[in-house]
């Protein structure tokens, strides 16, 4: 097995290249760097969680991806993952935390519970997280395999590369989180 | 162009006198030039950086944002405020004889070399540490109430 750093052509962005250096555009860049070093902050309520587990365990091993280091703190997370039951009373909780999150930021649902309240369709139990914030990325399944969880990390990266430079502070955005009633 | 005339300022101020000294084996001022000029780069490559980022990455600020964070639940009262000196105590005194385990460690592995001398010599340090021990347990710094 050789050393030497492959670079899957997929991966790349297009851009103007020649020998031993590449010109592409700076949003490009910031994609790239943003996609791949995503820091998740584990909001892990119930059973998807233990699936969330394996999936950071050898066997799937997240960290592939950019992604080993969790963040317990909402300060230096990227991606909020929410993962399970969301009841009611926990539903401000799991608002301040997102909204305590820096920018860029994104939020995967993970799961029937956290994404439209599966099973628990009762009094107590929040129909899904998107009634209170904004969600970028749902994964079906009670709970999914760690292989739907790979791809929904995938797709997140997707749009973290595709995102652009102004996005966050823009009117859009601004307008986005308005919906929910987030300055 | 603007580094030479930097570098020819800088041979001005701190006084690139050869001419006016006799030849003795002195270090002037002038040969620490190169020192200050690379804390100057790093200092200023931190500061660029840290202005770059501030500036440059995207930001929101609301009520909640700039709260502390608590786990998602809002904030009770103020994080500054006194809590008992015993914490800070039982702490330092903890370190102090975790220290002196510590010196146990190397002592018994090499114990059978050191011999007898070693065995008072460690006796000795013992002896020191459980006086202070003594000393500060009549001073009741472990009472709790």
């Amino acid at each position: 097995m050789s050393n030497k750093v492959v670079i899957r052509p997929e991966n790349k962005p297009e851009g103007y290249e020649g020998e031993g250096y590449m010109l592409t555009r700076l949003d490009k860049v910031v994609g790239l760097a943003r996609a791949n070093s995503l820091w998740p902050l584990p909001f892990a309520t119930s059973c998807c969680g233990i699936e969330f587990m394996a999936t950071m365990a050898a066997n799937y091993d997240l960290a592939r991806f950019g992604m080993e280091r969790m963040s317990f703190s909402p300060r230096q997370a990227d991606l909020l993952m929410v993962m399970g039951t969301i009841s009611k009373k926990m539903g401000p909780i799991l608002r301040q935390v997102y909204e305590q999150m820096a920018e860029p930021k994104w939020v995967l649902s993970m799961g029937a519970c956290a994404s439209s309240g599966g099973i628990f369709d009762t009094y107590s139990v929040l129909q899904g997280i998107d009634r209170i914030i904004p969600v970028d990325v749902y994964i079906p399944g009670c709970p999914p395999r760690p292989e739907q969880v790979l791809d929904g990390i995938l797709k997140i990266q997707e749009l973290a590369k595709n995102e652009g430079i102004g996005y966050r502070q823009s009117a859009e955005y601004k307008a986005r989180l308005a919906q929910y009633g987030i300055e | 162009m603007c580094a030479v005339r930097l570098i020819l300022s800088a041979k001005a101020i701190f006084g690139n006198n050869q001419f006016s000294m006799t030849e003795t084996a002195q270090s002037h001022l002038w040969d620490y030039f190169p020192i200050v000029v690379m804390a100057l780069v790093a200092l200023g490559f931190v500061i660029t950086t840290m202005l770059a980022t501030h500036y440059l990455g995207p930001k929101r600020r609301s009520k909640v944002k700039d709260d502390p964070f608590e786990c998602g639940i809002p904030v009770q009262g103020n994080a500054r405020t006194p809590f008992s000196i015993k914490y800070f105590l039982v702490a330092i005194l903890f370190v102090l004889f975790d220290v002196e385990v510590i010196f146990m460690y190397p002592w018994a592995v090499n114990f059978k070399e050191l011999g007898l001398f070693g065995l008072f010599e460690m006796f000795t340090f013992m002896g020191l540490m459980i006086v202070g021990l003594i000393y500060i347990i009549k001073r009741g710094a472990l009472k709790w109430e």
